[in-house]
């Protein structure tokens, strides 16, 4: 049927089901509907990993590979330095900046390196905001809370407090640097409630929170002078003969030549592992979110948490193909939007947490009350619709317009027609097990963001990355700097890649790849 | 029919893609029409490094120029975010020397007169509209730069909300002004130097320090893992 015949249905069911309300689902409800439905719990999507911090955990079985996989360094290496540093910062999205402004600031010679531009990330995509208690009747214990109950409590404690109380110091920080969140009409910061959270407490800059935030902090790195690596991706770390975390070996994508740098602490911030397109999913995660910093830690000896979960945004584009996997964002559903399957019906409460919402979805699909493309892909509608209705024409216009010209490219008014959804491989809830200084338990290495683990548990809760971004880029570049007086630059090694490798042997070398991946194969291969 | 039948999106197109012939850089090839320029270079055989970013939208990375067949006309387009069609010719904008002028954002004693300092190109704007025709976000850039010539830097910074830098405005302009880089600086002045502080937002970071909260974390950092669940279930 033509797709403006099936959306007729959302048309038609709009009146009825504005009225309607959907109770979330009781704890062990919600349970079993995740078990059942929830990509996490696809079992024969996981195996053990055979070696290393984590011998005998779980993980999906193309990150398994990566982490087994070998170095494209050889022993013999030539490991002379190009660049002499304090501290150097690999990633260039918002953990990365936050982090080498910090250490800057506190007076440490920085390095920024970068695989791909300074701020090409998955934090520049960030649209529905940034989690941060302001309001009155809201406070960092319920921020707490309502994050713990969306990790399924199995978040880390000590780091969960630690960034629900810097939060606030976190938005002053990003406001004196000159982003614009919404206002209020009496100059407080305006706040939105998000999916999962029992106040509202998003702080955004229409739907290019992530956006803003990402031009200025990259305006101010470069305002700063920090020097900049670009096109330099991390192949390997360095140590000493004692383990400590010493420097690291990028390569230039550009010439592909080796570039050394000595540092005395290195801070990886090299965000998820969307491409790696675990199950098949479609990603909305940047080109180069590759897991890099997984695979180069693990080589070091750094445990990893959390790395059996992750979060399939509810509402990635199914149609048309050319957004496949694209986000539509979360704010559409903070508003109001409804999901509705193929009978025209609503199935969850739209604000329950990210896994309950993308479960239920699964479970419409699965059980035939989903919409199908012609390429053979599922989905259900979400009634953008609705918000022009529910708040007066012109509503989504306003609010999204990132989203209207998105779809606009394509013939498609979201404003007037319902879109097509279906869960998208969207975070990595766990990663490298991290201190509430964000460092790991290798000295010297730090991890910020998304590659790092245990603060979201196993489901991240909306709002919660970019504070996370900040608050522990924040506090590994100061933790980092303040060391630069009383550590002195280790030897460059590879003696952990020694180890690793006698290991690897012991297993039988059976990965058969080189990691990190740096940037998935998209390329066709000719003929 | 069954359920299942109805509820299939009829596009034949999707299904089966007419292959078209593009033109990538002066070459010819047959990609899969309605593909994005992006992945018509990958299927085309060619390894991109430089030029591609989030492949959302938003990191302004993949800034390209493109011509639809028989059309004199060049446009620009983001290639995640652009289909291809038949007869296309296109070409990714090489990263353009624009000059950035460094600044202290939080230091400027006059951010509408500094604008004339740090970017003395910005009030010869010949009118030309290259800029906005130029832009792939639809942000009426030239406009902008006339409104921060005038001091108008609130206007300025709600337009360039949009702003992906991707700088298609720049290699475009005759004056030499980067536009992009003229609204990210008034932006950020907007942002400093023009809009009111949020009161609240101090007063619950003294809140925090002031310790209003330690005893309800003592409260909840005492309960054992039991005690934590009812009382989480307890918060709607």
């Amino acid at each position: 049927m033509d797709i403006h015949a099936l959306q007729q249905i959302v048309h038609q069911t709009r009146d009825a089901r504005r009225k309607q309300t959907i109770a979330k689902f009781s704890p062990a409800d919600r349970d079993q509907l995740i078990r059942k439905y929830h990509p996490d719990w696809r079992a024969s999507a996981y195996r053990p990993i055979r070696f290393g911090p984590n011998e005998g955990d779980k993980t999906v079985v193309e990150l398994a590979t990566l982490l087994e996989g070998d170095s494209s360094l050889d022993d013999s290496a030539d490991l002379t330095p190009h660049h002499t540093t304090d501290v150097l910062v690999i990633g260039g999205g918002g953990a990365g900046c936050a982090a080498a402004l910090h250490a800057h600031g506190a007076g440490a010679k920085t390095i920024l390196a970068t695989k791909l531009r300074l701020g090409d990330s998955n934090s520049v995509m960030a649209q529905g905001g940034m989690q941060v208690s302001v309001a009155p009747e809201d406070s960092p214990v319920t921020h707490f809370i309502d994050t713990l109950k969306g990790g399924h409590m199995h978040n880390d404690h000590d780091l969960l407090k630690v960034m629900v109380e810097e939060g606030p110091s976190i938005a002053k920080w990003l406001i004196e640097l000159g982003v614009l969140f919404d206002r209020q009409a009496d100059g407080n910061l305006h706040v939105k409630k998000g999916g999962g959270s029992s106040k509202p407490r998003l702080l955004t800059c229409s739907d290019y929170t992530g956006l803003e935030i990402m031009r200025v902090l990259k305006d101010e790195v470069i305002n700063q002078k920090i020097q900049l690596l670009e096109f330099c991706a991390a192949v390997e770390l360095l140590s000493d003969e004692d383990g400590r975390c010493t420097g690291a070996v990028l390569k230039d994508l550009d010439n592909q030549q080796h570039v050394i740098v000595a540092a005395k602490s290195v801070i990886l911030a090299t965000g998820g592992i969307g491409r790696l397109h675990i199950q098949g999913f479609p990603t909305s995660n940047h080109y180069g979110a590759t897991g890099d910093g997984l695979c180069l830690s693990y080589r070091m000896g750094a445990k990893l948490d959390h790395i059996d979960t992750f979060q399939y945004h509810p509402s990635g584009a199914v149609y048309p193909e050319q957004l496949i996997g694209a986000l539509v964002t979360e704010g559409i559903r903070s508003e109001g939007g409804q999901l509705v399957n193929a009978k025209g019906e609503r199935f969850v409460n739209e604000l329950d947490t990210r896994d309950v919402v993308s479960s239920s979805i699964i479970r419409e699909c699965e059980e035939g009350r989903g919409i199908r493309t012609m390429s053979g892909r599922v989905g259900v509608w979400l009634d953008t619709p609705l918000l022009d209705a529910e708040h007066g024409p012109g509503t989504v216009e306003r609010h999204f317009p990132a989203m209207m010209l998105q779809f606009e490219r394509f013939g498609i008014d979201i404003s007037k027609d319902p879109v097509l959804i279906y869960p998208t491989l969207h975070y990595q809830n766990g990663g490298v097990k991290i201190d509430t200084n964000s460092e790991t338990n290798v000295r010297n290495l730090f991890v910020a963001g998304e590659a790092s683990g245990g603060l979201h548990g196993r489901n991240r809760l909306m709002g919660n990355s970019l504070l996370d971004l900040m608050v522990f880029g924040k506090r590994s570049g100061l933790t980092a700097a303040s060391r630069t007086g009383s550590i002195t630059q280790g030897k460059l090694t590879l003696q952990h890649l020694e180890r690793f490798r006698t290991e690897a042997k012991k297993h039988g070398n059976v990965s058969g790849v080189i990691s990190p991946m740096i940037l998935p194969a998209y390329t066709r291969k000719a003929g | 029919m069954n359920q299942e039948d109805i509820n299939v999106i009829d596009q034949p197109e999707v299904l089966k893609p007419r292959m078209v012939t593009i033109d990538i850089s002066g070459k010819k090839y047959e990609v899969p029409e309605g593909v994005t320029v992006i992945k018509a270079m990958w299927y085309a055989g060619q390894e991109v490094v430089r030029g591609v970013g989030c492949l959302g939208g938003f990191c302004g990375a993949c800034a390209t120029y493109y011509r639809t067949k028989d059309d004199p006309k060049v446009r620009t387009c983001l290639a995640c975010q652009t289909a291809v069609q038949d007869g296309m010719s296109f070409t990714m904008m090489p990263p353009f020397p624009a000059r950035k002028a460094l600044y202290d954002i939080q230091k400027l004693q006059d951010p509408k007169q500094d604008l004339f300092n740090l970017y003395p190109e910005a009030p010869l704007c010949r009118n030309c509209n290259a800029c906005t025709e130029a832009c792939p976000q639809k942000i009426d850039v030239r406009e902008g730069v006339w409104k921060a010539v005038f001091g108008d830097f609130q206007s300025v910074s709600e337009m360039f909300m949009d702003c992906v830098m991707c700088g298609l405005c720049t290699p475009v302009c005759i004056a030499d002004i980067a536009p992009n880089l003229v609204a990210l600086y008034v932006s950020r002045a907007q942002g400093v130097h023009f809009t009111a502080k949020p009161a609240r937002l101090d007063t619950r970071i003294k809140e925090i320090t002031d310790g209003r909260f330690n005893d309800e974390w003592r409260k909840i950092l005492a309960m054992n893992e039991k005690e934590l669940a009812e009382y989480c279930a307890t918060v709607k």
